[in-house]
C-alpha cells in the first residue's frame, strides 16, 4: 500500500497501522510536543501513551490505533510551529 | 435506544474471552466490547491472523490463544470489535465509539477485563524517539512487522527474556540485555523458591529462555544502574553502569520493561475500591473469591485485578462468569460452587511461581525514585524534581500535584505517570501509598471529538 508522510512517498504491507508503517520505513519521530517542542514517536503501541500522535485529514489521531489506507496523507503534529505561524 | 444485555464484558483478552464463553454457556446474554479489530487482547494479539512463521517465533503459549478466540466465536456472545469505551456508569451503561460513531449498550452486570499496561519506567531520555516498551516490540512481532533492529533490552523480568528469545528466533538478535536486578534480589527471593517449584513449568520456561539468550551470545549486563538514554532528536546510545563499571552501547532502539501493572482506568473511573499491593508495587482493585468488586454488579477479571498472567486471567474470567451468572439468578448456588471450586484450585496452582518472580525481578529502583531532572509525566513534561518540590510545598496527593504542575493532565490521563507520582509523593511525605492515593479518573476515558460528543448527547435520550 502506498501512502505519504509529509512529502515522502512510502509503502507498507496491508494490515499495518500507521505507526508500524512509519517505523518500518525507519521513521521514529512522529511529532513535536506542545510543551517544549521535543521530538516524540511511538512508545507503547497499544493506545495508552498518546506519544505517536499524527495528523490525518486535519484530525489528530493515534498512529498505533489507525490502520494504514491506500493513498493516506499523514502529517507530523507540530503544535508550537502552528502557534507561531498563527502569530506571524 | 440502547441495546440491553445481561452481561457486558470490557476487553477481549484471555479473561474477557473466557468469561464470555462461560457466561453464555450459563445462559446469559453477553456482549464483549474491545478496542482491537480481532479478539486476543495484547497477549494473544492477532493470533487468528498470524502466519505460521509468526507462530513459530512467538511459540506455543501464544498459539494457545486460538482455543480462546474459537470459544468466543462459538459462544454466541456479541463481539463488538473496534469499540473504544469512553464512559461507563455504575448502573451498567457503557458508552463507546466505533468508526467515529458513538453508541451505548446497557447491561445488568459488568465484567471489567481490561488487562495490564507496562509499569512506567522513567529514565533520563526515555521520551526520545526510538525508546519503546518491550510490550510495543511484542506488538510489532505479533502484527508481523519486524521493525526493531539491533535493539537493547533494558529492565527486568520474565517478559524481557521472552522477548529476547522471540527476537532471536525471528533473526533479530538483540544487541544487549541491560538488566536492573542483582544477585541480592535473587537472594531475597530464595524463601519463595520452594513455593515456586510447585509452579515449575514457569521456572523451566524461564530457564529455557535464559539458555537460549546465552547460546546466542547476547551480552547480559546485570545490576545495571545510572541508565541514561542519549541522543539529540532520536535515540543514539545507552549509557549505564553494571556492577559499578561504566558502559556505553550505540543503538537506535531501546526496549524498556520492569513489569506490568493492572490497567485501572475504568475501575478508578467507577470509584471502585483499590488498595496498594506492596509485593507487586502497584494499586490493585479489591475483588472477592468470585471476582466481584466493591460494587455488587461489577466484576473484575484477569490482570486488571492483579498481575497473574494469561492462564490465571482465563481462569479468573471463568470464575467471574460464574459469579455474575449467580448474581443474576441464572444458576443455583450449588452450580456456582461446583463450577468455581476446580477453577480456583487451578488458579492457585498457576500462581505458585508469582511471589518468587516478583521478588527476584523487582521494579528498577532508579525508576521508582527517579533523579530530579528525569521527566516522569511524558505528556506535560513534568520532572521528578517538580513533584518533590510540590511535596515540599505541602502537596499530599496526586490530584493536588496535578493542579500544582499538570502531571497527569495530558492526553494519556496519567496512564504513564500516575503510579510514579504516587510513589514520589509517598517517599517525600512519609505517607503510605494508600494514604497518598491515585489520580481521579474521569470520562471521557479516551479523547473523543466534539462531533462524537455532540452525537452522544442526541443519543442519550433513552427510550
Amino acid at each position: 500500500m502506498q501512502f505519504h508522510f509529509e512529502d515522502r512517498r512510502l509503502s507498507a504491507p496491508r494490515g499495518a497501522t500507521v505507526a508500524s508503517a512509519l517505523l518500518g520505513a525507519g521513521i521514529t519521530a512522529f511529532r513535536e510536543t506542545p510543551v517544549s517542542g521535543a521530538a516524540r514517536g511511538p512508545f507503547c503501541l497499544m493506545g495508552a501513551c498518546y506519544d505517536c500522535l499524527v495528523s490525518i485529514n486535519g484530525v489528530t489521531v493515534q498512529a498505533c490505533m489507525t490502520p494504514i489506507e491506500e493513498g493516506l496523507q499523514v502529517c507530523r503534529v507540530r503544535p508550537r510551529l502552528t502557534e507561531n505561524e498563527d502569530k506571524a | 435506544m440502547t441495546v440491553a444485555f445481561d452481561i457486558a464484558i470490557l476487553g477481549a483478552g484471555p479473561a474477557g474471552m473466557a468469561a464470555a464463553a462461560r457466561a453464555t454457556q450459563l445462559g446469559a446474554s453477553v456482549v464483549v466490547l474491545d478496542e482491537q479489530a480481532s479478539p486476543g487482547g495484547q497477549i494473544y494479539r492477532n493470533v487468528d491472523q498470524a502466519s505460521a512463521a509468526q507462530h513459530r517465533i512467538l511459540g506455543p503459549d501464544y498459539s494457545h490463544g486460538h482455543s480462546l478466540t474459537q470459544a468466543l466465536r462459538k459462544s454466541g456472545a456479541v463481539h463488538c470489535a473496534g469499540a473504544t469505551v469512553w464512559d461507563v456508569s455504575r448502573d451498567g451503561l457503557v458508552t463507546y465509539s466505533k468508526g467515529g460513531q458513538p453508541a451505548q449498550i446497557r447491561a445488568k452486570h459488568l465484567i471489567l477485563a481490561t488487562g495490564a499496561t507496562e509499569r512506567p519506567m522513567p529514565l533520563p531520555g526515555w521520551t526520545l524517539p526510538g525508546a519503546m516498551t518491550a510490550g510495543a516490540a511484542q506488538i510489532l512481532l505479533k502484527s508481523g512487522a519486524l521493525v526493531a533492529r539491533d535493539p537493547v533490552l533494558i529492565g527486568s523480568g520474565p517478559l524481557l527474556y521472552l522477548l529476547a528469545a522471540q527476537m532471536i528466533t525471528a533473526g533479530r538478535k538483540p544487541r544487549a540485555m541491560i538488566e536492573t536486578q542483582s544477585r541480592s534480589d535473587m537472594w531475597a527471593a530464595r524463601h519463595d523458591l520452594p513455593g515456586a517449584l510447585r509452579g515449575w513449568r514457569y521456572l523451566a520456561k524461564g530457564a529455557g529462555l535464559l539458555t537460549k539468550i546465552m547460546a546466542a551470545g547476547i551480552p547480559r549486563y546485570t545490576a545495571a544502574r545510572e541508565i541514561a538514554l542519549e541522543g539529540a532528536d532520536t535515540l543514539t546510545s545507552v549509557r549505564f553502569t553494571s556492577h559499578g563499571k561504566p558502559h556505553e552501547i550505540a543503538t537506535k532502539t531501546a526496549l524498556l520493561h520492569h513489569g506490568v501493572v493492572p490497567n485501572t482506568q475504568i475501575s478508578r473511573a467507577l470509584r471502585l475500591e483499590h488498595a496498594y499491593d506492596q509485593s507487586q508495587r502497584c494499586f490493585v482493585p479489591q475483588v472477592d473469591g468470585l471476582c466481584l468488586s466493591s460494587e455488587p454488579n461489577i466484576s473484575i477479571a484477569g490482570d486488571g485485578a492483579g498481575i497473574g498472567g494469561a492462564k490465571v486471567a482465563a481462569l479468573s474470567g471463568e470464575i467471574a462468569a460464574f459469579g455474575a451468572a449467580s448474581r443474576l439468578g441464572l444458576i443455583t448456588p450449588q452450580t456456582q460452587q461446583a463450577g468455581v471450586a476446580p477453577l480456583q484450585r487451578k488458579r492457585q496452582h498457576e500462581l505458585h511461581a508469582r511471589p518468587f518472580l516478583d521478588r527476584a525481578y523487582p521494579p528498577a529502583t532508579q525508576s521508582l525514585s527517579p533523579a530530579d531532572t528525569t521527566l516522569i509525566c511524558r505528556c506535560e513534561e513534568v520532572t521528578a524534581g517538580d513533584i518533590r518540590r510540590f511535596a515540599k510545598l505541602g502537596c499530599k496527593g496526586p490530584n493536588q500535584a496535578k493542579a500544582f504542575g499538570r502531571a497527569g493532565m495530558g492526553p494519556c490521563q496519567g496512564r504513564f505517570c500516575g503510579l510514579t507520582v504516587t510513589e514520589l509523593l509517598a517517599q517525600e511525605t512519609g505517607q503510605s501509598q494508600d494514604d497518598t492515593g491515585a489520580l481521579r479518573i474521569r470520562a471521557p476515558l479516551k479523547p473523543v471529538t466534539l462531533g462524537e460528543l455532540a452525537a452522544y448527547d442526541a443519543n442519550s435520550q433513552e427510550t
